[in-house]
């Protein structure tokens, strides 16, 4: 890591990178919303309606956890045995038992363990955002970044129901259907993920010790270059 | 370019100055270490060749069966649009939908407009709508999860192991090279495209 001078904010300089294009624009006279000169996408500071908008989607996405895991996602009929229905968590124990345990941890994370802490980990970072928080904002960053790489893991479950359904179709020797826990786990996923790009995490940083004044542009510090690791997008 | 002689972060809102980086090299935030930008190359031909392939792909992934399952003397295959029309045939279309969207259409999507915007701008020609599929494609990449569904018919495959015979097939190779091809794909990033069009149309 390099130096680190007094951060200057964007904000701070009435400057805006267009979250579309990624253009760096100066906001004369006009006001947050006018579009960018590039791609006409409105230019913004901070996103609109962060909290009110994030806490109904994530709100709506807890209410919905619970079916998601009471109710079955599906229901296996076998010939000469009673119709057998499957939660998320029995579907984990199953792969379990049968000594899978690489998937049952794999499907266990997506389907159970994401979820469950995108939604507290999004309530936290709204909360402490909210309250204006200093603790550990670094840590909060790189957490959201997490969260946000990781969500869509959990469609998994979606997409192994609806496999089992297609291929056991053998009218009366045994046939999977999904149940209405699937279309509340499908409700979950996809509220967390619309709830978390919703978030605006610089958000995190406002309020943080900012610079006595603004500095002009050509003061502004240089950027840290760590070489990167090898990495296979690396050119 | 004012463009190019300062960064701002868009996880922290810092600005930086944009110093010019060794080849591969990442920059990242000091502040909150979000990667910044990278010293990559757009390659339009290599891009080009990878959504071309990627769409060759995506249509054999769709026409052979993913997986063949073996009950007796019954064999059952599936194919992704098997496994979307059963989900809708037994009532749980919002499944059916987020499978249809999020396997099928948004990655065509996808593939389609870079082939869109890639594919003039190779020979230095304006796009159609330019901004319009830039701003589509860019809203898109969350949403396509073509790698989620791969592990999920490893899923489906493990669990039905124990009930019959289950023989992965050529769909299922398919799916596995596209999310090759559209991970090295989201792997470019879409602001350089947008300076290369900028550039183009100014000079």
């Amino acid at each position: 890591m390099a130096e680190s001078g007094p951060i200057v904010t964007a904000t701070e300089l009435n400057i805006v990178a267009c979250s579309a294009c990624g253009q760096v624009v100066k906001l004369g006279a006009e006001r947050e919303g006018a579009p960018c000169p590039r791609c006409a996408a409105p230019l913004r500071h901070r996103k609109r309606n962060v909290y009110s908008r994030s806490w109904a989607l994530l709100i709506s996405a807890s209410i919905l956890y619970v079916p998601a895991n009471l109710l079955p996602i599906m229901r296996t009929r076998t010939i000469g045995g009673a119709p057998r229905d499957d939660t998320i968590l029995s579907g984990v124990v199953e792969l379990w038992t049968a000594g899978s345990i690489d998937l049952a941890i794999i499907v266990f994370v997506a389907s159970i363990v994401v979820p469950l802490v995108k939604i507290a980990t999004l309530a936290m970072l709204l909360i402490t955002a909210q309250r204006r928080s200093s603790w550990a904002r670094r840590g909060r960053a790189r957490i959201y970044r997490i969260i946000e790489f990781v969500g869509h893991w959990s469609m998994l479950d979606i997409f192994v129901v609806a496999l089992m359904a297609a291929l056991v179709r053998f009218q009366t020797l045994a046939d999977i259907t999904p149940r209405p826990g699937a279309v509340a786990f499908g409700a979950v996923v996809v509220l967390t993920m619309l709830a978390s790009r919703r978030f605006d995490p610089r958000l995190i940083w406002d309020a943080a010790p900012a610079a006595a004044s603004a500095a002009p542009i050509d003061e502004v510090h240089a950027v840290a270059a760590d070489a990167a690791p090898a990495s296979p997008d690396q050119a | 370019m004012a463009n190019h002689a300062i960064v701002i972060c868009e996880h922290c809102d810092a600005v930086f100055q944009r110093p010019m980086l060794a080849p591969g090299v990442l920059a990242r935030c000091t502040r909150c270490d979000a990667p910044l930008y990278r010293n990559r190359p757009l390659d339009l031909d290599v891009m080009l060749a990878l959504a071309l392939t990627a769409l060759i792909v995506l249509v054999l992934a769709n026409v052979f069966p993913i997986v063949t399952l073996q009950v007796s003397n019954t064999e059952r295959e599936a194919t992704l649009w098997g496994a979307i029309l059963a989900t809708y045939d037994t009532g749980v279309a919002f499944v059916a939908l987020l499978a249809a969207l999020t396997v099928f259409f948004f990655p065509l999507l996808q593939i389609l407009l870079y082939l869109h915007v890639l594919l003039p701008m190779r020979w230095g020609l304006r796009t159609a709508g330019f901004r319009y599929s830039m701003h589509v494609l860019r809203a898109m990449q969350p949403w396509s999860m073509v790698e989620v569904f791969v592990l999920g018919v490893l899923v489906a495959v493990v669990k039905l192991a124990g009930m019959a015979e289950v023989t992965p097939q050529l769909g299922m190779w398919g799916f596995a090279l596209l999310t090759v091809l559209l991970t090295l794909l989201n792997s470019f990033d879409l602001h350089q495209l947008w300076d290369i069009a900028q550039e183009r149309c100014d000079g």
